[in-house]
C-alpha cells in the first residue's frame, strides 16, 4: 500500500525528453532550436547566497549547464594586505567572510604568531575558542533554518535570526561589535569576559535548545522539506576528495572531517566532542550535519564555559606593532569554519608588510566547481536549496 | 515519512501567542554595551595630537588637523584627529595605541544627520552628546601595551665600582638592548620639534631598529656635530616630552644616540660622512671659544667651503663639556672622539690665546671675513654672604676646570655644597671621589634653596650622589658662613618657603625660624655662571644692541647689530650643550647667508 503522503507528492515530471545526448556523452545544447533558454540567477537575486550569479541553460524546468560568475564582490584583499602592517591586516581580513569573521581574525592572528614565534597567553586561547564557537553557533542559528527558508518557509529563519540576536548581543558585551568583532589580534585577544557574561551566555544556550526542538518540529519533521531535500543535490562520495570538499558537506557524505580533531588547534583537543557524519549526501543530510553542529557547538560553549579560567593575561607581549617585523618564513594554518577548513597561506619576507597572504576557504570549490556540476539536470526550484546546502560565501571566494 | 510530518510544521502556529521579541524603540531601550565601538571621542586637554591614530588607521580616515584655540607648544603638536566616517570601520585601534590615552570611542551608535559633512569631525573639538557619555570603548585593561611602556635597563657601573675613580658610569646599550629600545618609538616626531638642534629622531631610532650605522651616523651629522657627547650628556628635551612617557617611560633617545656614535668607528666617518674632500670657497671665520657653539659652526662651515680659526683661551678643546663636566660622566676620549673628526675637515684652532688679551676683536675683523664669538659662561657666580671671601669659598667651575686640567686642588675634610643644579652635582660627586682617594671616606653635604622635586638637578644625579656618599639636603637658603680663628666652620642656613614673587620675579621667602648649621671647612659655590665679554672693546660696544635684559640683542641667525660678529651659545641661550650645537648650526647658516650676499637658500647642512 502506498503511503498517503508518498501519494501527494508522486508526480514525477518526464526528463528523459530533453536534452538530446551527443555522441560524446555531453547533453546537445542549441540556442537556436528553442528548447533551451538562458536564465542568469544573479547577482541580486534572493536565492542566491550573496553577490555571485548562476548563468543557467535551462530545458523546461531543469537545468541542463550552470556557470557561476563571481566578480561582483572583489575588493582585492589579498593585494591590499601586502601595503598593510601586520596589525592593519586586522580589521581588513575579517571582511573576506562577511557571516563568520572571527576565523579570519583567527587565522591571521594566528599564522603571524607562528611565523614570529610568539606564545599565546592560556586565558587568551580560551577566549578565542569562546568567540570562535559563538561564532559558528551564530552561523548555524542561521544557516539551519534558513535551508527551510529557500524553499518559502521563512518562519524557522525568522526565528533563527532571534536567537542569533542573542549571541550578536553577547559579542557585542565581549568584543564591542556585532558582526565585525575584530576581538582575536596577534598576541592575544582584546578582552576578558564581562561580568555575568557566563551567565547571560548559560541562559541563551538554554533558549537555544528550545530552538533546536521548535526547528525539529517545523522543518525537520516536515514532509515537504523532506521530500524537497532527500535524494536532492546528490554528492557522490569519491568527489569529495577530487574537488577538495570539506566540512559540513564531507561528513554528510560519511567523512571524517574536521579540522578540530583532525589537526587540533586551541584547546579543542581538551573538549569531548564527535564528529557529526550522514551518508546519504544529499541536501538533507547536509541539513542534518548542520543541526547536529548546531547541538554540538552548544555543547561545546558550555564545556568552554566550564573549562575557562576566570583571569588570565588576555595578550603576550609582541614587539612594537607599528613596525613589527615578521621574520622570514611561510605557514599555513587552518580552522574549522562552519562551512568547512578555513585557512590562509602566509608568506613572510622579512619586512613589516606580509609578503603573501592567501585565502583557502571551503566556498571557492563549493560554489564554483562543485555546485556548476550539481546543478546539471536539477531543476530550477532546488537550485537555491541545493546552493544554500553548500554553504557558499561569496566574498570568501573573491576577496 | 509519516502522517506526523504533515501535521508537526503546524506547531509553529504556538508562536502566535509568544510575546514580540523585537526592540520597540531601538533609539533609547537599546544603548550599545558597555564595550561598544561607537563614535570617538578625545580628551584634547590629554591629547598631544602625535598622530599614532593616523598612523595606524589602515583606512586613511583619521587626519590631523589645527584646531582653535590648542596652540603648537613643547610636546605638543597643536594637531587634533579628525575622523572621517565616510572610511572608519570602528576597529578601534587608534584607541588602542594611542599614547596618551586621550581617545576613545562611546558605546552610541545611532547618528543621523541630512548634511553628509558632518559626518567628518573632531572630536572633543566639535561638540557631540557622546562626549560626555561614560560608557564605549576604552583600551583593554591589563598586559594589553602595542608597544612596551617600560625602558629598557641602562647598565651603570655600581656605587662601589665608582666612588673611588673616574671611571665612565653608564655602560651603554648592547645592541640588543638598543634594538629592544629602538623598537618602542612610535616615530611621532613630537621630540623633533622639541629638541633645538631638530635632530631626525624617529629616522635615527629607525637607523637602530634597521641595524645601519653609517645611516644612523649621517643622520645624526645632519644636525649635530658633536653625537658622542650629546648622547651623554644631552639634556634630553626630548625624553620629556616624548608621547610614550606619558603613560609609561620615555624612549631613550640620548641612549640610542650614543649607540650609533659608540658602533661608528672614528677612522670611518669621513667614509661614511663622504667629507674626505672638501671644496673651499677663499673665505674665512674666525670662531671665539671651542665650546659646542664654536664647534658646530666650525663643522658647518667647514662643509660650506668656509676656512674657520677658532680661538681657545685653555690649553684643550671643548669648553664647558671638558672642563665642566666630570669625567665619569663624559670621558675625555669621547670628547675627543668628535672634535678630532671635526678638527679633521680643516678647521683651525689655536690654544691658549684669549681674544682681548692675546688677541683683539679688531685684528680678527681684519683677518677674517666674520667673526662668531660663543664664549660660554664659565664665571661662577656667589651668593655673596658673609664669609664668601674666605680662601676656602670656592666656585665650582673653577674646581672643575683645574681637575680637567690635572692641577691640584683643595680637597677639605668636610665639604659643604651650595646650589641645586646639575654642576652642583658635578662638584659634588667629584670632591666626594677626591675625599674617598684622600680620606678614605666622604663628608660632603650639598644644599639648595629648591625642594628636592623642584631642583633643577636631574634625578639621577641625585640619586647617584647619595648613592656615592654624598648628603643632599635640599629646602635651605644659606645665611652665613661661620667662620672662627680664620677657619671654616660651617654654614649657618634658614628653610626656604618659596621662590619666586606672585609675579614670577626670583624672590626667595624663608622662615627664619627655622634655623640649621651644616658643618664644614670648605664651601663650595654653585648657584650659575656668568659671561665674561672682556673682549669687546668699547668702539664696537656703541655699536652692539643690547636687550632690556641685558644680553646682546641677534636675530634668528645669531647676527648681532653689527653685521660681521655673530654671538651664539651660553651668552645667548644660558647654559645647554644642545642650544649651543643648535645656535651654531643656525649661526653657520646666516654667516653664509651674510658672506655669500644670499638669502637662506635651500642648504642641506
Amino acid at each position: 500500500m502506498i503511503d498517503p503522503v508518498q501519494k501527494i507528492f508522486r508526480f514525477q515530471p518526464d526528463r528523459s525528453l530533453y536534452p538530446e545526448t551527443g555522441a560524446d556523452g555531453k547533453p546537445v545544447i542549441r540556442l537556436d532550436s528553442g528548447k533551451f533558454i538562458k536564465v542568469w540567477q544573479g547577482p541580486n537575486h534572493p536565492g542566491v547566497t550573496g553577490n555571485m550569479s548562476l548563468e543557467l541553460t535551462i530545458s523546461g524546468d531543469e537545468v541542463v549547464e550552470s556557470k557561476t560568475h563571481v566578480g561582483y564582490l572583489h575588493r582585492g584583499f589579498e593585494k591590499l594586505f601586502e601595503r598593510r602592517r601586520y596589525i592593519q591586516c586586522f580589521p581588513t581580513c575579517i571582511r573576506m567572510c562577511v557571516p563568520e569573521p572571527d576565523t579570519n581574525e583567527y587565522n591571521l592572528a594566528r599564522g603571524t604568531e607562528e611565523l614570529a614565534g610568539i606564545e599565546v597567553p592560556e586565558t587568551a586561547n580560551w577566549l578565542r575558542m569562546l568567540a570562535l564557537e559563538m561564532a559558528r553557533l551564530q552561523v548555524l542559528l542561521r544557516m539551519v533554518p534558513g535551508q527551510a527558508a529557500t524553499m518559502g518557509l521563512g518562519l524557522g529563519a525568522q526565528w533563527g535570526m532571534y536567537f542569533r540576536e542573542l549571541i550578536l548581543d553577547r559579542f557585542e558585551e565581549l568584543t564591542g561589535g556585532r558582526i565585525y568583532h575584530m576581538y582575536i589580534l596577534p598576541g592575544g585577544v582584546r578582552g576578558m569576559m564581562p561580568d555575568g557574561f557566563r551567565e547571560r551566555l548559560g541562559e541563551n544556550l538554554k533558549k537555544i535548545d528550545g530552538f533546536i526542538k521548535d526547528i525539529d518540529k517545523l522543518i525537520f519533521h516536515n514532509a515537504v522539506f523532506r521530500k524537497r531535500t532527500i535524494g536532492i543535490g546528490h554528492i557522490p562520495a569519491d568527489w569529495v576528495d577530487h574537488y577538495g570538499i570539506t566540512g559540513p558537506v564531507a561528513r554528510a557524505a560519511g567523512f571524517k572531517r574536521d579540522v578540530r580533531k583532525d589537526y587540533p588547534y586551541l584547546y579543542y583537543h581538551q573538549i569531548n566532542f564527535d564528529y557529526n557524519i550522514e551518508h546519504d549526501s544529499d541536501v538533507f543530510a547536509r541539513f542534518l550535519v548542520r543541526r547536529k553542529d548546531l547541538e554540538t557547538t552548544v555543547d561545546i560553549l558550555r564545556q568552554i564555559m566550564a573549562k575557562m579560567p576566570e583571569k588570565g593575561i588576555i595578550r603576550a607581549e609582541t614587539p612594537n606593532v607599528l613596525h613589527w617585523r615578521i621574520p622570514k618564513g611561510e605557514t599555513y594554518v587552518r580552522c574549522e569554519s562552519s562551512r568547512g577548513e578555513y585557512g590562509f597561506y602566509m608568506v613572510s619576507d622579512g619586512s613589516m608588510y606580509p609578503r603573501r597572504i592567501n585565502l583557502r576557504g571551503p566556498s571557492y570549490t563549493h560554489a564554483v566547481s562543485v555546485l556548476e556540476r550539481l546543478l546539471v539536470n536539477a531543476n530550477i526550484s532546488d537550485i537555491s536549496s541545493i546552493m544554500v546546502s553548500l554553504a557558499t560565501c561569496p566574498p570568501e571566494i573573491e576577496r | 515519512m509519516s502522517i506526523k510530518d504533515i501535521l508537526s510544521p503546524f506547531s509553529g502556529w504556538k508562536k502566535v501567542f509568544d510575546e514580540p521579541v523585537v526592540v520597540k524603540d531601538p533609539v533609547n531601550d537599546r544603548p550599545g554595551a558597555p564595550r561598544y565601538r561607537g563614535f570617538h571621542r578625545n580628551d584634547i586637554a590629554t591629547c598631544i595630537g602625535c598622530g599614532t591614530c593616523e598612523t595606524i588607521c589602515e583606512n586613511e580616515a583619521i587626519d590631523l588637523v589645527p584646531v582653535q584655540g590648542i596652540e603648537t607648544r613643547d610636546g605638543d603638536s597643536g594637531l587634533r584627529p579628525r575622523v572621517d566616517y565616510g572610511r572608519c570601520c570602528w576597529c578601534a585601534l587608534c584607541v588602542d595605541v594611542c599614547t596618551t590615552g586621550s581617545l576613545t570611542l562611546s558605546n552610541a551608535y545611532i547618528w543621523v544627520d541630512e548634511d553628509p559633512g558632518v559626518y567628518r569631525f573632531t572630536p572633543g573639538v566639535d561638540d557631540m552628546p557622546w562626549q560626555r557619555e561614560e560608557k564605549g570603548w576604552k583600551k583593554p585593561e591589563g598586559n594589553y601595551e602595542f608597544y612596551s611602556l617600560k625602558r629598557e635597563p641602562m647598565e651603570h657601573l655600581r656605587p662601589e665600582e665608582r666612588n673611588d675613580s673616574f671611571a665612565e658610569m653608564v655602560r651603554g646599550f648592547s645592541k640588543e638592548q638598543a634594538m629592544r629600545e629602538a623598537d618602542r618609538c612610535v616615530e611621532c616626531g613630537i621630540c623633533v620639534a622639541t629638541c633645538p638642534a631638530h635632530m631626525g629622531i624617529p629616522e635615527y631610532i629607525r637607523a637602530v631598529r634597521d641595524d645601519d650605522m653609517e645611516r644612523g651616523l649621517k643622520i645624526l651629522y645632519d644636525t649635530n656635530p658633536l653625537p658622542e657627547i650629546c648622547g651623554r650628556i644631552c639634556t634630553h628635551k626630548c625624553e620629556t616630552v616624548c608621547s610614550i612617557g606619558h603613560r609609561g617611560e620615555p624612549v631613550s633617545i640620548r641612549w640610542l644616540k650614543r649607540y650609533i656614535a659608540d658602533q661608528n668607528p672614528s677612522e670611518k666617518y669621513k667614509q661614511i660622512l663622504e667629507t674626505g674632500v672638501l671644496d673651499k670657497n677663499g673665505k674665512k671665520v674666525a670662531i671665539i671659544g671651542s665650546g659646542p657653539a664654536g664647534l658646530s659652526a666650525a663643522h658647518y662651515l667647514s662643509l660650506m667651503g668656509y676656512e674657520c680659526t677658532i680661538y681657545e683661551k685653555l690649553p684643550k678643546t671643548g669648553g664647558m663639556m671638558r672642563f665642566g663636566i666630570p669625567e665619569y660622566r663624559l670621558p675625555y676620549d669621547q670628547i675627543d672622539k668628535d672634535i678630532d673628526y671635526i678638527l679633521s675637515l680643516g678647521v683651525h684652532i689655536i690654544y691658549n690665546t684669549t681674544v682681548g688679551k692675546d688677541i683683539t676683536l679688531d685684528q680678527l675683523k681684519r683677518d677674517y671675513d666674520a667673526v662668531f664669538a660663543a664664549t660660554g659662561l664659565h664665571q661662577g657666580r656667589s651668593t655673596r654672604i658673609e664669609g664668601t671671601d674666605h680662601r676656602h669659598v670656592y666656585q665650582a667651575t673653577d674646581l672643575l676646570r683645574k681637575v680637567t686640567l690635572g692641577e691640584e686642588i683643595h680637597v677639605g675634610r668636610r665639604i659643604v655644597v651650595i646650589g641645586g643644579g646639575n654642576v652642583a652635582m658635578d662638584i659634588t660627586r667629584t670632591l666626594a671621589r677626591l675625599q674617598r682617594l684622600k680620606y678614605g671616606e666622604v663628608r660632603i653635604i650639598t644644599t639648595s634653596l629648591e625642594t628636592e622635586d623642584a631642583m633643577p638637578a636631574d634625578s639621577e644625579e641625585v640619586v647617584g650622589s647619595r648613592e656615592e656618599g654624598a648628603t643632599v639636603i635640599p629646602g635651605w637658603a644659606p645665611r652665613k658662613i661661620d667662620i672662627a680663628e680664620d677657619e671654616i666652620k660651617g654654614l649657618h642656613v634658614v628653610q626656604c618657603l618659596s621662590l619666586f614673587d606672585e609675579k614670577g620675579a626670583f624672590n626667595p621667602q624663608c622662615n627664619f625660624d627655622n634655623h640649621r648649621f651644616f658643618e664644614g671647612d670648605m664651601i663650595v659655590e654653585s648657584i650659575g655662571q656668568g659671561m665674561d665679554l672682556v673682549y669687546l672693546t668699547e668702539g664696537i660696544k656703541e655699536h652692539l644692541e643690547m636687550t632690556p635684559r641685558g644680553r646682546i640683542r641677534v636675530d634668528d641667525y645669531f647676527q648681532s647689530s653689527i653685521p660681521w660678529l655673530f654671538f651664539g651659545g651660553d651668552i645667548i641661550q644660558g647654559p645647554d650643550v644642545i642650544h649651543g650645537i643648535a645656535n651654531g648650526h643656525k649661526a653657520a647658516r646666516g654667516i653664509d647667508r651674510f658672506l655669500s650676499g644670499t638669502a637662506d637658500k635651500q642648504q642641506t647642512t
